[in-house]
This record gives structure tokens, sequence and C-alpha cells, in this order.
């Protein structure tokens, strides 16, 4: 019993000093100082300054450009990654392996050498950097996560059912469709989300690719923001924001993780 | 012409063809490019400057020095803290629900930057001085959920057969735990120990803003010189970083490719 409270007890400290820091954020986006630590009394007028664009025309700008790429990059992952998992899906053993292994590599590489790497393809390609070049690079490190959100699925369908389809006269594209995509798209879903989380965060990798054209993604803005000295006010609440968005995707994805456990067991 | 491509499309191995193209273009070419840039100069002659430059540069190589040391201390203190924690959420005794897990591992999602504001925003709220404790502790705020996670993932896993066989066997609780239950966790603690050093060497950005621009890391020294243009003297920063990186994942030998093949990433 002692040792139960103890852990437990254990547990909430943690807990409280992980939390701490984002809790901090959260009660001081209810007021209006301009520095943080300051109480000058509750008020919710930084997240309607926030949310009827009263803010700096540059911070609604970034957090534009950063769920538009996200947007991109995530969908374009979603349909390169899910094509490539039904290709690795069905090579043989030794080239499979030797896809993933190389399918790994931007899951287990740092993102300042993933960031600084492609900065140097970009220069040596002569591609000037903004758009085009960031959204590639998230593609980049996000497609790799779809590739393995979706194989599983590939793994547990029964591979019989698209031999059919073909054996009733369905062409590959009416089977890839008609067979397959139903099978794997809850994969595909749950790979859609986390790219789009992932592109979302992405700070080390985007700050590389991103250009000098004024170009800025929120997680530059705030970086820019925070050399200044003087944090932007208006990024309390929007924390506050992310952070309860980030919190109800991820309770949605581990719900979808579980019960694809359970139908499976 | 369209029948050819329908003839490919039929066998669905070539499906990766495209992702293959995409690796070697985005992936492979890249890393390539590193380690050409590093052992060449300006115009694109062969040299060894680039890392004769590092050698015979004192304050790199004491930066270097010094983040792999901010590193070592951040994964251990993140290992003392955190394997606990892991061995508590996995008993099924102390911790029953997966709400639990979910909020120890929900601060990995939250962008690194908001993370580390809001922990020099705590500092400053508590009057704690930003310094080198500042920038230790606010890597093991921003890294404990890395050291976690892997291990919580091997002890849940853990046959409880185990442990009951090594108490009927007579170990004391001590023993079961040196004898059985740590060793059986061990993979988790090697990729935990490889989650949080790896960020913890190659980060940039978190230690400026940790030490009010007081302490450099490593990473921080990269970024500056690509910044700067130096592009072959930071490729090969980027290259001893690599290095450093495979030595270690080489040491600890761990395979975090198999942990992944669950797909759920939580």
């Amino acid at each position: 019993m002692m040792q139960k409270i103890l852990s437990r007890g254990y547990l909430w400290l943690l807990l409280m000093l992980l939390y701490a820091p984002i809790l901090i954020i959260i009660v001081f986006s209810f007021t209006e100082a301009k520095v943080l630590g300051n109480w000058t009394g509750f008020s919710t007028k930084l997240y309607t300054s926030l949310l009827s664009g009263g803010v700096k025309n540059s911070l609604v700008n970034a957090i534009g450009n950063t769920f538009l790429i996200a947007f991109i990059a995530a969908s374009v992952s979603t349909l390169l990654g899910s094509i490539a998992a039904i290709g690795i899906f069905n090579l043989k053993i030794r080239t499979r392996n030797a896809i993933n292994f190389v399918n790994n590599i931007p899951m287990l590489n740092p993102d300042i050498i993933t960031g600084i790497s492609l900065f140097l393809l970009f220069i040596s390609l002569g591609i000037s950097q903004g758009y085009v070049t960031v959204i590639l690079a998230h593609i980049t490190f996000c497609t790799p996560y779809v590739v393995l959100s979706v194989l599983p699925r590939l793994r547990q369908m029964n591979s019989n059912i698209y031999e059919a389809a073909l054996d009733l006269g369905a062409t590959p594209i009416q089977a890839l469709y008609k067979v397959i995509f139903p099978e794997i798209k809850s994969g595909m879903l749950s790979g859609f989300i986390l790219a789009f989380t992932l592109s979302i965060d992405d700070f080390a990798v985007t700050i590389f690719t991103i250009g000098n054209e004024g170009l800025e993604t929120l997680s530059t803005f705030i970086y820019a923001d925070a050399r200044k000295g003087g944090l932007t006010p208006e990024l309390r609440p929007l924390s506050a924001i992310i952070f309860i968005v980030v919190l109800i995707l991820l309770l949605v994805i581990n719900k979808r993780a579980q019960n694809a456990h359970k139908t499976k067991s | 012409m369209i029948n050819k491509i329908a003839q490919h499309l039929e066998k669905r191995r070539n499906w990766v063809i495209p992702y293959v193209v995409f690796l070697a273009v985005f992936v492979v070419l890249p890393l390539i490019l590193i380690a050409i840039f590093a052992f060449t100069d300006s115009s694109s002659n062969f040299t060894l400057d680039n890392f004769a430059k590092f050698i015979s540069h004192p304050e790199a190589i004491n930066t270097f020095i010094y983040s792999i040391g901010i590193a070592v201390i951040t994964t251990l203190i993140c290992l003392l803290l955190g394997y606990p924690a892991a061995y508590i959420l996995s008993n099924p005794t102390f911790n029953k629900s997966h709400a639990m897990v979910l909020l120890f591992i929900l601060p990995m999602w939250i962008n690194i930057l908001v993370r580390t504001l809001a922990t020099v925003a705590l500092f400053d709220f508590l009057k704690i001085p930003l310094g080198e404790n500042a920038l230790v502790f606010g890597m093991v705020y921003n890294f404990l959920p890395f050291m976690i996670y892997p291990i919580y993932n091997t002890l849940q896993k853990m046959d409880q057969n185990l442990i009951e066989a090594t108490q009927d066997l007579g170990a004391n609780p001590f023993q079961v735990f040196t004898k059985t239950v740590l060793p059986l966790s061990m993979p988790g603690v090697v990729s935990g120990i490889m989650m949080v050093f790896m960020p913890t060497i190659s980060t940039f950005a978190i230690a400026e803003l940790l030490t009010m621009n007081n302490i450099k890391l490593f990473g921080t020294t990269i970024q500056e010189n690509i910044n700067n243009g130096m592009w072959n003297y930071g490729a090969a920063l980027s290259l001893i970083m690599l290095l450093l990186i495979a030595i270690t994942s080489l040491f600890t030998g761990n395979d975090e490719s198999s942990q992944n093949e669950g797909g759920g990433i939580i």
C-alpha cells in the first residue's frame, strides 16, 4: 500500500514538473501583460486579438504557411508512402530490407543533419529556397512514418483477395481502389495525421531549407522572435491552443490504434 | 504505351520505384553531398583543410567535448528519473490506465521551441538564473519522455511469469530487479539512451534560449557556419557529428527498426 502511494506520488511529481512550463504558458495566456510572469488581471484579450487577426501580420502569415506546408507535405507523403508500402510489401526479403534500411535513415538521423544535407542538395542543384524546398524537405522526413503506418495493415490483409479481384476481371487500378485501398485506409489516415503533426512541429529541418526570401513558418517565427528578446504575447494563447489541438489529435490516433489492436486480436 | 504501364503496374513490387527514386535523391544523395562538401574547398578541390581547421581550433574542439559532456549528463539524469517512472507505469499493480502513459509522452509532440520557451518562462517565474544548470534542466525537460517511452514499451511486453519464476526460485525483490527485470529491459534502456543522447548532442537554438546566448553547443557551431556561408567547414563538422552518432549506435548496437514495425507510434 505504502509502495503504491509512493510510486503514484512519484509519477504525479514528474508529471507536475513536465507540465509546469506548459501550465505557466496557459495560465499567462489569460492576462494582457507584455512580459510573461507579470499578472495584470484576467483577460481574454490575447485570444481575441489572436483570433481576430489584430495581431502582427507576420504571425498570421506564419500560421497560414505552417498549415499550408503541413497539409501539402502530409498529403504527398501519404500518397507516396502508401504506394511505396504496397511495393515494399511485395518485394523479396533482401530488397525489402535494403529499402527499409534507407527508409529508416530520415527517422534516425538528427534533424540538423537532415536539414543541412538537404540544404546542400538544394544549393548544389541551384534550386532557390522557399515553399518548394520546405515542402520537399518535410515530405522527406514524413514519408518514412507513413510507410511504417501502412505496412502493418498490408500484413493483416488477406493477400488472396487482390488476386481474386483480378480473376473476377478487375483491372489492377480497380483492384487497387476497390480492394487494397479500403484495407489500408486507416493506416493511411494515421500516417497522414502523424505526418501533419510532424510537419507543424518541425523547426530544425525547416530553418535550413526555408531560405531568406521572407517566408516564415510558426517555428521560424518563434525562433526569430525569441532571438530578438521580446516574445510576442499572442504566442502564449497560440501555444495553449496548439497544445490542446495536439492533445486531441493524439487521443484520436491512440484510440484508433487501440481499436485496430482490438479488432486484430 | 498505356498497356506497357499497366503491365508494369500489375507487378505490385514495381510500385516501390517512385519512392526508391525519391529516397535516392532526397536521402542518399544529400548524405553523400555532406561528405563531398566536407572534403573539398570552396572551389571544389579535394582538401583536408576543413578537418585540420577543426583540430587546430581549440574553441571548436572544446565546444565539441563540452556538448558531449552535456549530452551525457542529460542522458544520465533522464535515465535516473525515467527508469522508475517507466517501471511504475508498466506495472499493473501501480498503474492501470493508459491515459497516464499518454500524459507522459504527450510533451514529445509539442513544438520544441514552445517547450523551451515555456521552460525559460518557468525559470524566470521562479527566479532561477539562466545558465549551465538551466541548460541541463531544460534538456531533461525536453527529452525525458523520449527515455520513458521506449523503456516502458519493453517493460510492458515483458513476460510477468519470468518475475514470478525468479521469486519462486528464492530471489529477494532486489535480486528480482537486478537479475530479471533490468536485463530484460536493456533493449528499451539502450534505445532510450539513443533517443535522448542523439537529439541532445545535435541540438541547436535550445541552448541559446536557455542560456541567453552564453553557452554554445556543437549544433549551434554547425548552424552558425552554415548560415555564414562556410558550407564546407559546416559539412565537415556535420560529418564529425554523424561519425559520433554512428559510433554511439554501433556501441549500443540497437535495432530500432524492429520496434517501429508495430505501426502505431503510440
